[in-house]
């Protein structure tokens, strides 16, 4: 079943001779239950089309939906988690509340809401740390701390944008790991920007690879890999290499009037160190 | 910290006073303007010993508190809407730029004919002195609201009371309270120049008496005494400003 649309999604910056045109005509559906990453080369617009998407940016053109009804603003079923943990927790809050805040108006008792946050804390392991500030914490358990946050609002689809790009590797893979459990035991639906092509065919279901500006979509991949995934025995797997390789050649592939040996130059210079 | 680092302002200290006796002591000044520092220590023990500093120090310091708190009253609702409406920002900027950079020391003589010598002229003028620091300070705290935090609260469905409530106005704190502390300071300033110049009791009249009546042992103390009051205000700000901003940065505990 359906449950998110993006049809013929537009965004325009400006007007006239000088409007920058970041999204331009990007179609594509996301299945209830369904883990996909969206993908493109650096600055191709996608924090742009994951801001239309939530609700927070009106689209210039086409539109978004859920559930079948178009979005104009945050819908109540959605929740996000920004790269920029830092500055989306609030550092005046204590990690509880912090989670709390998002479900005052949502119209729960005080028992469920207490109820919702010792959960999702629990649910991504910072039990004992739910009386400490967001800046005690290292950088992943604060992006822990903006996943718990996101999962006691209950949204039936999750989006994130970058949402490791600031942790180290190591962190990252756990975090990685976290999110797939969360999707398995909560059966929310993850739509995952991501510029890490690795990242993007560990985690997805199904990759949405994205040109440059103004963006649309270049290719929809279904990755065929087994669950649960492991950062190792997934990684070791024949499919694996060649869905990245496929991956990288997509968004590294220059077009037709660029040239390729500079292109395939700058693939090995960005190329990523696992 | 180390025994020698704590000590050394308490050395210091120590040293000033011993040259400050040497100075008098030697008659390098005039004697009588610049009476010793055991002079002045024996004229500050015995004044405190009557009433008089007492109720000048209350007089002050009464003044100080109803400046601040009508400062903070006017000025944080007003630095709050100007900050978050442009419209309003623009149509009051004029007056702003012209009426802020007015010493209120300047307006002494018309608070005289308006309120008279008395309390309501020196909480008028130190008003007029503290609103215009406070009001930018919670202007530009309004301002500086990161878009990822809204972004956050809006993704969240807050609306546009509980974003202010939960949201922008915890992160204008910071800028608030520096506007409080600077307020403090400007308050006392003009608090005590007013005393001095009107004559409203005080310490500023207490201290401009002892001047004109050549009492200047009791001058020195009393100036010391003002000197106390300020200091310890401003550690009262600071306690109360770390208090409340636990959690900002520039308060946190250094990690071990």
């Amino acid at each position: 079943m359906t449950i998110l649309e993006v049809e013929h999604l537009r965004k325009t910056y400006g007007e006239g001779p000088r409007a920058t045109h970041a999204v331009g005509d990007l179609s594509f559906s996301v299945s209830s239950g369904e883990f996909v990453c969206i993908v493109g080369p650096s600055g191709c617009g996608k924090s742009t089309l994951l801001k239309c998407m939530s609700g927070l940016l009106p689209a210039s053109s086409g539109e978004v939906r859920l559930a079948g009804r178009r979005i104009t603003g945050p819908p109540p079923a959605m929740a996000l988690v920004f790269q920029e943990y830092g500055r989306s927790l609030f550092p005046w809050m204590s990690v509880r509340d912090n989670v709390l805040l998002p479900l005052r108006h949502k119209g729960l008792s005080k028992d469920e809401q207490r109820r919702l946050v010792t959960d999702s804390i629990d649910e991504v392991g910072l039990t004992r740390f739910g009386d400490h500030y967001p800046w005690q914490l290292s950088g992943g358990m604060q992006q822990r701390v903006a996943i718990a946050r996101a999962l006691a609002y209950q949204p039936e689809v999750l989006l994130m944008d970058e949402p490791f790009a600031s942790v180290d590797a190591q962190t990252r893979s756990d975090l990685e790991d976290l999110i797939l459990n969360v999707r398995d035991r909560y059966g929310v639906t993850v739509v995952f920007v991501t510029h890490d092509i690795d990242e993007s065919v560990y985690l997805a279901d199904r990759i949405v690879v994205l040109t440059p500006a103004p963006t649309e979509v270049k290719e929809t991949l279904t990755v065929d890999l087994p669950s649960p995934r492991d950062q190792v025995a997934t990684k070791e797997l024949p499919e694996f290499a060649h869905l990245r390789a496929h991956t990288y050649r997509l968004i590294m592939r220059p077009s037709d009037h660029e040239d390729p040996v500079g292109a395939t130059a700058g693939a090995v210079a960005h190329g990523s160190p696992k | 910290m180390h025994r020698g680092t704590r000590m050394a302002p308490v050395v210091l200290v120590a040293v000033l006073l011993v040259l400050w006796e040497l100075i008098a002591r030697l008659s390098l000044l005039p004697r009588p303007e610049f009476p010793t520092m055991t002079g002045t220590a024996v004229e500050l023990v015995r004044l405190l010993g009557t009433s008089q500093p007492w109720l000048a120090s209350a007089q002050t310091l009464q003044a100080w508190a109803l400046g601040m708190v009508i400062a903070i009253v006017l000025a944080v609702p007003v630095g709050i809407a100007v900050g978050t409406n442009r419209m309003l920002y623009r149509s009051v900027r004029l007056v702003i730029e012209f009426l802020r950079p007015v010493p209120s020391v300047a307006l002494i003589p018309l608070a005289i004919l308006i309120a008279g010598a008395g309390l309501t002229s020196k909480v008028g003028l130190a008003v007029f002195g503290a609103f215009w620091p406070l009001l930018l300070q919670c202007y530009y705290g309004m301002q500086d609201l990161d878009p990822v935090a809204e972004d956050t609260a809006r993704s969240f469905g807050l609306g546009r009371f509980a974003r202010f409530r939960h949201v922008a106005l915890p992160s204008a704190v910071p800028y608030i309270a520096t506007g409080a502390r600077i307020a403090s300071a400007i308050v006392l300033t003009v608090v005590v120049s007013a005393e001095i110049v009107i004559g409203a009791p005080g310490l500023g009249r207490e201290v401009f008496v002892a001047q004109t009546s050549g009492a200047y042992e009791t001058t020195y103390a009393i100036t010391f005494l003002i000197g106390m009051l300020a200091w310890g205000l401003n550690v009262g700000v600071s306690a109360a400003e770390r208090r409340v901003l636990h959690w900002h940065p520039s308060q946190r505990p250094v990690e071990a």
